[in-house]
């Protein structure tokens, strides 16, 4: 029977967003020049929820997009095809400082298409990574600029994070095997 | 539902559950198709192989344009130009091809079942792209796209496959993917072009145009195939194009929404009146289109697939 740990509730979920958006802002002086984009499918939640204290932060909109990184994947001979979701960029990222927006940063390497995939919209000048969730396990030289909770983890083990307006509840839960 | 075939043989033997995959996935590549970058790296390093037995310019160019918009190496052969010609059968073509190392055969062939065939002997992907008059199922694949996209559902809609079916490769394919998913299709002729025995596929068959076409949600042209038919089966061109030719009066008693597809090459003033073709309810042109991102949408599925009996990773 698979053990599972509750590791963010709620309140700490929110909590961290709120912190990763003051950290972004801290960050970004020139808040004009930056977009978030989310990583499909858990990245779009986080993003859209990050725009809405950002844009409270600095008092103007804050652009998000939806970018999916199965067709630049690295594996896609090795698995069943994934299922390709939607991507929108409604904006040109060319000489914007983009903050790619994922739910848990593992293996990195989602993150490394994610950069690849990006770059056939534009060249932005910059690109930040933020993640609610680093469970370790780097398999590329990728680290995370905005981070919400860093947890050590065990390889076999799962970080599921939930948001309420998919399952009805915000939590990030650790499945051991 | 996951993906997990290997090769693309025909839709006889899909799930509606899997044709909608296609379906969905080719969304996806037809917005790849909008950007200003139209190409990505799904399959960077695979080497593709255009088997084209029997002459085909549209599919050939369609498969090609999707093979290098997704960063495969692609080689063409033609029947005209390859060692077929010399003698050579269809098996030893096929194992210099593998003896190469290719990782897609796409294949155009004049017998029926000859894809299947090299699926059982080869250990690349084998993608159908016409079989003699038995399949072509990435055009069955872009016509139910494009049915989907302008009629937001497959289900319930009335479909009416006009013209020569008996020789069409298309017709049965088609026929497969819109029954499969819940369509209503009525085929209709002229008698020696429409056999009875397509009812067992379950499709309704006139051979009245005007009642064929009234409740029609979508018209299916298909043009008279010459070059399939062994003996003269209709009178006549003149005689065909009055009988079962789309014209404007024929139009003025349909649906005012129905839509008007063709697989192409069209034969204006045969099938279907010149203007009619490039009129507000054809949607031949985005068929072509869609064309790109099904079939890009299938190479990049049967990529990750080892066989019909493989289960999903996750």
């Amino acid at each position: 029977m698979a053990e599972t740990i509750l590791l963010l509730d709620a309140a700490a979920i929110q909590r961290a967003l709120s912190r990763i958006a003051h950290e972004i802002a801290e960050h970004n002086a020139q808040s004009t020049g930056v977009v978030l984009v989310g990583i499909q499918r858990g990245g779009i939640l986080l993003a859209q929820r990050l725009a809405l204290v950002l844009a409270g932060i600095w008092g103007h909109p804050v652009p998000v997009g939806a970018l999916d990184v199965s067709m630049h994947r690295d594996d896609l001979d090795q698995r069943v095809a994934p299922r390709v979701q939607p991507t929108l960029i409604p904006f040109d990222v060319t000489g914007k400082t983009v903050v790619l927006v994922d739910d848990v940063l593992f293996s990195g390497r989602t993150i490394r298409a994610a950069m690849d995939a990006l770059n056939d919209f534009g060249r932005p000048t910059r690109i930040q990574l933020a993640v609610l969730v680093d469970r370790g396990h780097r398999e590329l030289p990728i680290k995370a600029d905005f981070v919400g909770r860093s947890v050590p983890t065990a390889r076999t083990e799962q970080v599921h994070v939930k948001l309420s307006e998919d399952t009805g509840e915000d939590q990030v839960v650790l499945e051991k095997p | 539902m996951s993906w997990t075939r290997k090769h693309l043989l025909d839709i006889e033997s899909l799930s509606a559950e899997e044709i909608l995959t296609v379906l969905d996935t080719a969304r996806a590549f037809k917005a790849v198709g909008e950007r200003v970058i139209k190409k990505v790296p799904a399959l960077r390093g695979k080497t593709v192989v255009n088997l084209f037995v029997e002459p085909s310019t549209r599919t050939r160019t369609s498969f090609e344009l999707s093979e290098q918009r997704l960063s495969a190496d692609i080689i063409n052969f033609t029947a005209e130009a390859s060692s077929l010609k010399k003698g050579e059968t269809l098996k030893d073509t096929a194992r210099n091809l593998e003896a190469l190392n290719v990782d897609f055969i796409v294949i155009r062939h004049t017998a029926a079942g000859a894809p299947h065939f090299l699926a059982r002997v080869l250990k690349a992907h084998v993608i159908n792209a016409g079989d003699g008059a038995h399949e072509h199922p990435t055009q069955a694949l872009l016509d139910t796209f494009t049915i989907r996209e302008k009629k937001g559902r497959i289900q319930g809609l009335k479909v009416t496959i006009l013209g020569d079916i008996l020789y069409s490769r298309v017709a049965r394919s088609d026929i497969w993917a819109l029954t499969k998913l819940g369509a209503q299709v009525t085929l209709c002729g002229p008698a020696t072009l429409v056999p009875r025995t397509f009812e067992r596929m379950g499709c309704r068959i006139t051979y009245d145009v005007e009642e064929a076409i009234r409740d029609a949600d979508i018209i299916n042209l298909l043009r008279i195939q010459h070059e399939r038919q062994r003996k003269t089966m209709f009178p006549g061109i003149n005689e065909y194009t009055q009988l079962f030719g789309l014209n404007r009066d024929r139009m003025a008693r349909t649906k005012p929404d129905v839509l008007i597809m063709h697989p192409g090459p069209i034969n204006r003033g045969v099938e279907i009146e010149s203007d009619l073709a490039d009129g507000q309810r054809s949607v031949i042109l985005e068929q072509v289109t869609n064309g790109l991102a099904v079939r890009m949408a299938v190479l990049f599925l049967v990529n990750g697939g080892k066989g019909p009996q493989e289960v999903a990773a996750d």
